[in-house]
């Protein structure tokens, strides 16, 4: 019961903020007496060029990721992290999900929606999937067009913190997995 | 630092790829080809919900919608980034991407946090290197900072289990700890903490 009410709410949430969002935006700005259409289209030809911008960025990006994958470098830092991962009583299927997170988003949601598919949504191997695919942003996706669409190159500590963070959300992930998900 | 990073990607995946095949060089220009073809591809899709959404944010811009924002949430805000003038617009931008965020609203997330980047490369005195802002906002940002995860939702709905949303206490457990982790090393890297500063003072 409370599952199903949870549900609703989770669902009339996902569905109903943009438009509630929009439209308040839409109304607060006109009864301000902005002219709403001139603003828009002037604020749609910036995020134009913004999209400019970042295409080097993710050209440069994408395919140094593509190389990586290709060349089974990456096999390599499975391998290198397996044992630690073995320690903490992460399932050998997960292993490549966890590398992946941090690198590469169209990457790991594939592999999630594969693990989830293969082994069931409400197994062990399918909660932890789904806990890591959603409890961290794809820090690299991030780093590359956030800062590509400004021109910043130099990330500075943005880049360490943000693995950081990676890592300890990882953590948290197999810990809430053991006490919380697994049978 | 981006330089040596992408410096050893592409040296380290091309001497791979050759090594592997004894000398043939086919894979590398194939897979050069389709990443950026990737990348291209995925910056037209882009391209459009890019232009809406900062069509949307000028609008709230002009009409002060978001520094209303950031003026309602100044105690906590200015904690966080405290370089950032209490009720300039990137405080509101800034907060208006972590809404949509922990909201789950992918699409919307990204337009919203270049936007914010935009507002504060305009406080950036060195507009090549981050600012400590923009390193803290990006940690918080990659982080992931979602309360309803919409998309493993919709896969879980897919296939089958009983609970889709089961997954959303231990979601906003993970997420709240990469958070207050990515949080604190971005304290620490920014520079020495404080207290490390005074006990040398203080030796001195």
């Amino acid at each position: 019961m409370s599952e199903r009410i949870l549900l609703s709410i989770v669902e009339a949430a996902s569905q109903f903020t943009i438009p509630v969002m929009l439209m308040v935006i839409l109304l607060y700005a006109h009864a301000r007496g902005v002219k709403v259409y001139e603003v828009f289209v002037a604020g749609a030809a910036r995020g134009i060029q913004t999209t400019l911008h970042i295409l080097p960025y993710l050209i440069a990006m994408w395919v140094a990721l593509g190389l990586l994958r290709a060349s089974g470098v990456l096999d390599l830092a499975f391998a290198l992290c397996e044992p630690v991962l073995r320690l903490l009583g992460v399932p050998v299927q997960i292993h490549p999900l966890m590398i992946i997170r941090p690198l590469s988003g169209s990457g790991a949601l594939g592999l999630t929606s594969e693990l989830v598919h293969t082994y069931g949504p409400d197994s062990d191997v399918g909660y932890l999937a789904c806990l890591i695919q959603g409890s961290t942003e794809t820090t690299f996706y991030v780093i590359t067009v956030y800062l590509g669409a400004v021109g910043v190159k130099k990330p500075r500590h943005g880049l360490a913190a943000a693995l950081v963070g990676d890592l300890t959300g990882f953590i948290a992930a197999v810990i809430a997995w053991r006490i919380l998900y697994r049978t | 630092m981006m330089n040596h990073i992408w410096f050893v990607m592409i040296a380290v995946g091309v001497i791979a790829i050759v090594s592997h095949q004894g000398g043939e060089t086919g894979d590398v220009t194939s897979v050069i080809v389709a990443s950026s073809g990737d990348a291209v591809q995925f910056a037209i899709s882009l391209a459009s919900i890019l232009a809406f959404w900062s069509g949307i944010m000028q609008l709230a811009q002009e009409a002060g919608l978001t520094q209303r924002l950031a003026r309602l949430l100044a105690p906590v805000s200015h904690r966080l980034f405290p370089d950032i003038p209490k009720n300039h617009p990137a405080m509101g931008a800034m907060l208006m991407s972590f809404a949509a965020n922990i909201l789950g609203l992918g699409n919307a997330a990204t337009p919203l946090g270049i936007q914010a980047m935009q507002q504060l490369q305009s406080l950036n005195t060195t507009p090549e290197r981050a600012s400590d802002a923009m390193c803290t906002y990006i940690a918080v940002c990659a982080s992931g900072l979602t309360l309803i995860p919409t998309t493993v939702i919709a896969l879980r709905g897919v296939t089958g289990s009983k609970s889709p949303t089961a997954i959303v206490a231990g979601t906003a457990f993970a997420t709240g700890w990469a958070t207050i982790g990515a949080l604190v090393a971005d304290r620490f890297l920014r520079r020495p903490p404080r207290c490390v500063d005074r006990m040398g003072k203080r030796r001195v």
